[in-house]
């Protein structure tokens, strides 16, 4: 109501009536352009060139410009312009390079007015000046714009754009003399009209052609563009240099752009391929266009704004041949498609979601869930009086978070770290993991682990003695023995290149850290932030004690606690049954339902009795006597596999089946194999453990999987003396011929590991730029730049 | 005589497969030197180009900077040196963008397998019987893991990859007819359709191998030295040849035409240059002043695409493909000639409506992400690219030339620009010259040393290989254009 009471002031006496209404053209349309008085728009295209008058409910031809015998290629219309002070002038741009005017108010049948056969090429565009009634300005694919002055014969000027093809020129509305014009090249030209010999400005807008350009109808320093890279740039062009103050993505190649009449930021788009719909956009909003007219069946070639005052009527062309008008109050509103939530797990276990304001009131208003065990933050954006749309789209953010301390995942990282995958015997590697597990506190996974030694290792082949003593030579020196494989199996380098930058993710204390301590400092802030930002809708959770409720991979943790107040009482009874029935694993299912084990996880029950190394030991000889192969348990092992990635301890399953390789690879799948190596690879990299990762991917044998490191290998470099990039292979520089590689600190060359800060390329020796960064932050080759690692 | 005997052994190569067979059936072998049990081959023919000297062409090692870098990456994409690669170097502008392509096409991130992309490469090139472009893709087809079944012919492939063929033989042959009931058919195949991003795929590899296929004739590129008939076992002894060969060639007879052609015509070539420039300056001068009717126009047009079908070599005597290569696609018969000696009608397909630019551009850049603009560089460097000198001359201004060789290209396959005078082609491209493009581009196999000696002879060979260039990037563009524009239409 409050617009349309604006737009008939705006008219002053004759609003403008009519229907979202389309009318058959004979053939497709190349462009559309409006009479001055809203009344009348014509049509051009390679063989039609009409002119057809709006009415209340439809369109009516009015007349037939193209006459003659013979269709010449002259009537075969790249562009038309209708001139918005004569009604009776038009111009039109010919495919093979001609510029026609044509002047209505002739007699004769024919209303061809004058001729202008300059350019070589294709003219794509013709444009009269706003003001002045003689004047047209035309672009053509050879590069060259001309000005004309409709009562002379020939051009007035010509302007070299020294480029191949002008796509498009427009005169600026407010500036007299200025005119903008596109290029096939990606430029922007802006030119005075006096000054033919070069350009006032130019600049690079898109990268590929620059397909249209339109001025701001009341800001004079605004210039839209529309490319080929499917962007719709808005340029300031007051400022010294032109500057991007808007840019909407679009989904294909911008083919037209018109500003929409007394509505600042919004501008109308169509496109050259693909996409047939025209797009209102506000440029603010530049994600979900303002509005969508979806009538044409083919591409829309030309748009044009009924009346330069009225914001309410587009009419457009199109290759479907039809002439449309649409009414914007029939426009569909893809806002109202949209689906504004979203879900996001944050590194420590925090949940935050997006949703529909509405939704989130009615939830908060229950309470009794809201408040119960999360404590969900809510975060509501301050609504932008100014800012379109608000009512239609606007979501509210929740966020839960962990309780600090029971978030923590340190275990992940450690266990992580700490694990041997390879390099190994697999007695060794199950009796080095489940020591790990252990010390950890983890017992259910460790005695995992003792189990599948028992399994595989089998006792056929390894002597109990021998397998007794390894067992104690594994308990007494697992650290020295995780050391050597910190040292060897991990690049060294590398490793102590985390170390690094953990230490200086410390003294700036603005890096994501990964201890547990680390945790609550880091959520401190995140709160302290918050806090700030939400001061109405925070609620902050009272970190009740008995909150035991888990998140993401925890519930493993969960169970892992109960046992291990349970497991002295039962493991003896339990062992001791298995001595005296040899048969052990049909035994360990029917456990499942014996009376002895209490615990309700069976599963936790079975693996109870090897907790300690004495029960391993009589194990194995029951394995030993009945000789039972390791296939037997392999249907066993699997279902264990399964059960710690259902868990969500697909850290465990991905470990055994790295250790165990071929023994059990062929009995899962192996899309859930690439399944769980994908989340344990992405939980690896979000813990920034980017060595354990890359051995995970090397090991992995799932070939998805392990191509994942070989993508990406080039580094790019830049040479330490002249900045600029190496271009060869080598570490000789090809500028400057001096070897790129000398240690910024001890100026020698630097064979093996080299480090380097990308920032000035200046870098050395690991232990010497270590060493270094303790005492300063400072490039050590003196550049001053603040040298950063990561 | 000296000459002849050399020539003679650079013609060989051509024949080289059938040369082989030949040899072993008559018990050949009397040169082979067994005397360690190991067969050494020897390079057939010399250096990578049979129609080029091969002083005339850079050797290895003797490469600037630039070539160098270009070099390096191409042995590190593919694992060799090619031939096509040591005769594009000529234009190392051009061959940068021309291998960053292919690079991408073959083993970057797309949607097709690797193994399907060697395989269409192999369809493509067997269309025009380039054995060259075939055993190269041979090769890196069971390279990739691709399935030696399939290479017995493409009723052994998948039935995914027998219903590309027809699309591959219009292609190749007359793209205008390819409507989007084609693509329709690929599209909506039940279980072994293609899907759009595939196609485009698919389309921009065929037309890729359809114009290097013309390349590698047009150039007359020697076989590699590892694949059939790139090496002979037998010692370097000119007066060894096998009698088969001697019997069952007319060679030697075409060598004397080649030698005496050669002889006469130096001095009158000479004005040929002349000639040629003079007609360029007058047409840039009066240009404004005698201005051909629309009518005219439209009748230039017409005149030369007609015209154009019936520029034929005289002598293009019927060669019957090396039956290893014709198992891959199933009628020999159907070909450009067919419709040519008939006289069928092209449409016209008008550019200021669907050009690669702004519509072709847009459509690949969508389905296939990157290859667009990449193609674009090639199309733009290929266009483009001059050294403003003609022969003997510099500092010439060549792109109405160029423009006069792109534009008659695009005339054969019914392309028209509206803004262009077809009747400059006629004043700029003479008889044999128009022979030789035509023949590259539609008919490439039946390229001979003659054609390539008889056009432009007082040209550098680093010109007529640009002009190969110009031609090749020309008509797949107009591949592209109808392949693509049926694609639009099926989408709209």
């Amino acid at each position: 109501m409050e617009k349309m009471s604006r737009v008939t002031t705006a008219l002053s006496s004759s609003a403008l009536t009519g229907h979202t209404m389309h009318c058959h053209l004979d053939a497709p349309a190349n462009a559309i352009s409006v009479c001055r008085d809203a009344a009348q728009v014509v049509v051009a295209g390679r063989s039609i060139f009409k002119i057809y008058a709006i009415e209340e409910e439809q369109f009516v031809e009015k007349l037939n410009l193209r006459v003659g015998r013979k269709p010449s290629l002259n009537l075969s219309c790249a562009d038309v312009v209708w001139h918005q002070m004569d009604e009776n002038l038009l111009a039109t741009a010919a495919t093979n390079g001609v510029v026609v005017t044509w002047n209505l108010g002739r007699p004769s049948r024919n209303k061809q007015d004058q001729l202008f056969t300059e350019h070589k090429r294709t003219v794509n565009k013709v444009c009269f000046h706003p003001s002045e009634a003689h004047v047209l300005l035309s672009g053509s694919q050879d590069g060259f714009m001309k000005c004309f002055d409709l009562r002379r014969k020939d051009s007035v000027s010509t302007f070299s754009g020294q480029s191949e093809s002008v796509r498009d020129v427009q005169f600026s509305i407010r500036d007299y003399f200025t005119f903008a014009s596109t290029f096939e090249n990606g430029n922007v030209q802006l030119w005075d009209i006096r000054r033919p010999d070069r350009c006032e400005r130019m600049f690079t807008a898109h990268n590929g052609p620059v397909f249209c350009c339109d001025w701001h109808p009341e800001d004079r320093g605004w210039l839209a563009t529309g490319g080929r890279d499917k962007m719709v740039k808005v340029w300031d062009m007051t400022t010294q240099r032109a500057k991007e103050v808007h840019c909407v993505q679009t989904i294909a190649s911008v083919a037209r752009v018109k500003w929409r009449p007394e509505c600042r930021h919004h501008l109308a788009t169509c496109s050259m391929m693909v996409d047939h719909n025209i797009y209102v956009w506000d440029v603010r909003r530049p994600f979900v266009p303002a509005a969508m007219f979806e009538e044409h069946r083919d591409v829309t070639t030309g748009i044009a704004w009924r009346h330069p005052h009225d914001p309410s009527f587009l009419l457009s062309g199109s290759k479907d041949s039809t002439l449309c008008q649409h009414l914007f109050r029939d426009a569909s509103q893809p806002v109202e498609r949209a689906n504004p939530e979203g879900l996001c797990y944050g590194l420590f276990g925090d949940l935050a979601f997006a949703a529909k304001e509405s939704l989130v009131a009615a939830e908060s208003g229950r309470k009794p869930y809201a408040g119960d065990r999360r404590h969900p933050i809510f975060f509501k954006r301050k609504l932008d009086p100014a800012e379109p749309f608000a009512g239609l789209a606007s979501s509210a953010l929740s966020v839960f978070e962990m309780e600090p301390g029971s978030g923590s995942m340190s275990w992940f990282v450690d266990t992580a770290e700490r694990y041997a995958l390879a390099g190994r015997p697999l007695a060794e590697l199950c009796d080095h993991n489940s020591k790990v597990a252990r010390e950890l506190g983890r017992n259910q996974v460790a005695q995992t682990w003792t189990m599948l030694r028992i399994i595989y290792c089998s006792p056929g082949l390894v002597p109990t003695t021998n397998l007794n003593h390894s067992v104690g030579k594994g308990s007494s020196c697992g650290l020295p023995l995780m050391n050597s494989f910190n040292l060897k199996d991990m690049a060294q380098g590398l490793g102590s290149e985390t170390r690094l930058d953990r230490s200086k993710g410390d003294t700036r204390s603005d890096t994501v850290l990964l201890d547990s301590s680390a945790t609550l400092i880091t959520n401190e802030d995140n709160e302290e932030t918050e806090g700030s930002d939400v001061p109405a809708d925070y609620l902050l959770g009272d970190a009740e004690g008995e909150d035991d409720e888990l998140y993401l991979l925890d519930p493993d943790h969960a169970h892992t606690e109960e046992p291990e107040y349970v497991l002295p009482q039962e493991a003896f009874p339990l062992r001791h049954e298995i001595v005296d029935t040899p048969p052990g694993p049909e035994n360990l299912q029917d456990k499942a339902d014996s009376p002895h084990v209490s615990g309700s996880e069976a599963d936790v029950a079975s693996l109870a009795p090897m907790d300690s190394s004495f029960s391993l030991v009589s194990v194995s000889h029951a394995l030993y006597d009945s000789r039972l192969p390791p296939d037997f348990f392999s249907a066993l092992v699997c279902d264990m596999l399964r059960f710690y990635a259902e868990q969500g301890d697909v850290q465990m399953a991905v470990s055994v089946l790295i250790v165990l390789g071929e023994r059990v690879r062929k009995d899962i799948d192996e899309q859930t194999q690439e399944h769980w190596y994908a989340s344990y690879i992405d939980l690896l990299q979000r813990f920034c453990l980017w060595n354990v990762s890359n051995q995970v991917v090397k090991l992995s044998t799932s070939r998805a999987i392990s191509c994942l490191n070989q993508a990406s290998t080039t580094l790019h470099v830049n040479c330490s003396h002249c900045k600029r990039p190496m271009s060869s292979r080598g570490w000789v520089c090809d500028r400057c011929h001096r070897c790129a590689s000398m240690c910024a600190v001890c100026h020698h060359v630097v064979k093996g590991l080299f480090v380097w800060c990308q920032g000035c390329s200046h870098g050395g020796h690991l232990q010497h730029i270590m060493k270094w960064l303790e005492g300063s932050s400072h490039c050590p080759a003196g550049c001053g730049h603040l040298c950063e690692y990561s | 005589m000296r000459l002849a005997a050399a020539a003679n052994e650079a013609y060989t190569a051509s024949l080289a497969v059938s040369e082989l067979l030949g040899c072993k059936q008559c018990g050949g072998g009397r040169g082979q030197d067994e005397e360690l049990g190991i067969r050494i081959p020897r390079p057939l023919g010399h250096g990578p180009s049979r129609f080029i000297p091969e002083k005339e062409i850079l050797q290895v090692g003797s490469e600037d900077a630039q070539m160098h870098a270009l070099f390096a990456d191409s042995f590190a994409a593919l694992g060799r040196l090619d031939n096509i690669t040591l005769v594009m170097v000529f234009h190392p502008q051009y061959l940068e963008s021309f291998l960053k392509t292919q690079h991408y096409l073959l083993q970057m991130d797309g949607p097709l397998p690797l193994h399907y992309r060697h395989y269409i490469g192999i369809m493509a090139a067997a269309r025009h019987q380039c054995s060259y472009l075939v055993n190269l893709h041979v090769n890196d087809f069971l390279h990739v893991g691709g399935d030696s079944k399939w290479l017995n012919g493409l009723e052994n492939a998948p039935q995914k990859l027998q219903n590309l063929g027809e699309l591959n033989k219009l292609l190749a042959h007359r793209p205008w007819l390819i409507t989007k009931e084609h693509i329709e058919q690929l599209l909506k195949a039940e279980e072994h359709s293609w899907s759009l991003a595939e196609l485009v795929h698919a389309v921009v590899l065929l037309t890729h191998y359809h114009s290097l296929a013309s390349f590698t004739f047009g150039c007359g590129i020697s076989p590699e030295i590892h694949c059939d008939g790139g090496h002979t076992f037998r010692p370097p002894s000119v007066n060894n040849y096998c009698i088969c060969d001697i019997t069952n060639g007319n060679h030697s007879v075409e060598e004397n035409q080649v030698n005496s052609a050669g002889n006469v015509s130096i001095s009158d070539s000479f004005f040929e240059v002349e000639a040629l420039m003079e007609k360029m300056r007058q047409l840039q001068e009066c240009r404004d002043e005698e201005e051909a009717s629309q009518e005219e126009m439209a009748s230039r047009f017409e005149i030369e695409k007609r015209e154009s079908m019936f520029v034929f070599s005289s002598d293009d005597d019927e060669v019957t493909p090396a039956r290893e290569i014709s198992r891959h696609f199933e009628d020999t018969s159907y070909g450009y000639k067919d419709f040519s000696r008939h006289g069928m009608h092209v449409p016209t397909f008008r550019v200021q409506d669907y050009c690669w630019e702004d519509h072709g551009y847009s459509l690949v850049n969508r389905l296939y992400p990157d290859v667009g603009q990449l193609i674009d560089e090639k199309f733009h460097i290929a266009y483009n690219l001059t050294y403003n000198t003609m022969a003997m001359h510099k500092d010439v201004d060549t792109s109405m030339l160029r423009r006069a060789i792109w534009n008659y290209i695009h005339c054969m396959f019914g392309i028209r620009y509206d803004d262009y005078d077809y009747g400059e082609i006629n004043q700029l491209l003479d008889r044999s010259f128009k022979v030789y493009i035509k023949t590259i581009v539609c008919t490439p196999e039946k390229v001979t040393k003659r054609m390539y000696d008889s056009f432009w002879r007082q040209f550098k060979h680093s010109e007529k290989v640009h002009v190969n260039l110009l031609l090749i990037e020309a008509r797949m563009q107009a591949e592209l254009l109808y392949a693509l524009r049926a694609i639009t239409r099926y989408m709209t």
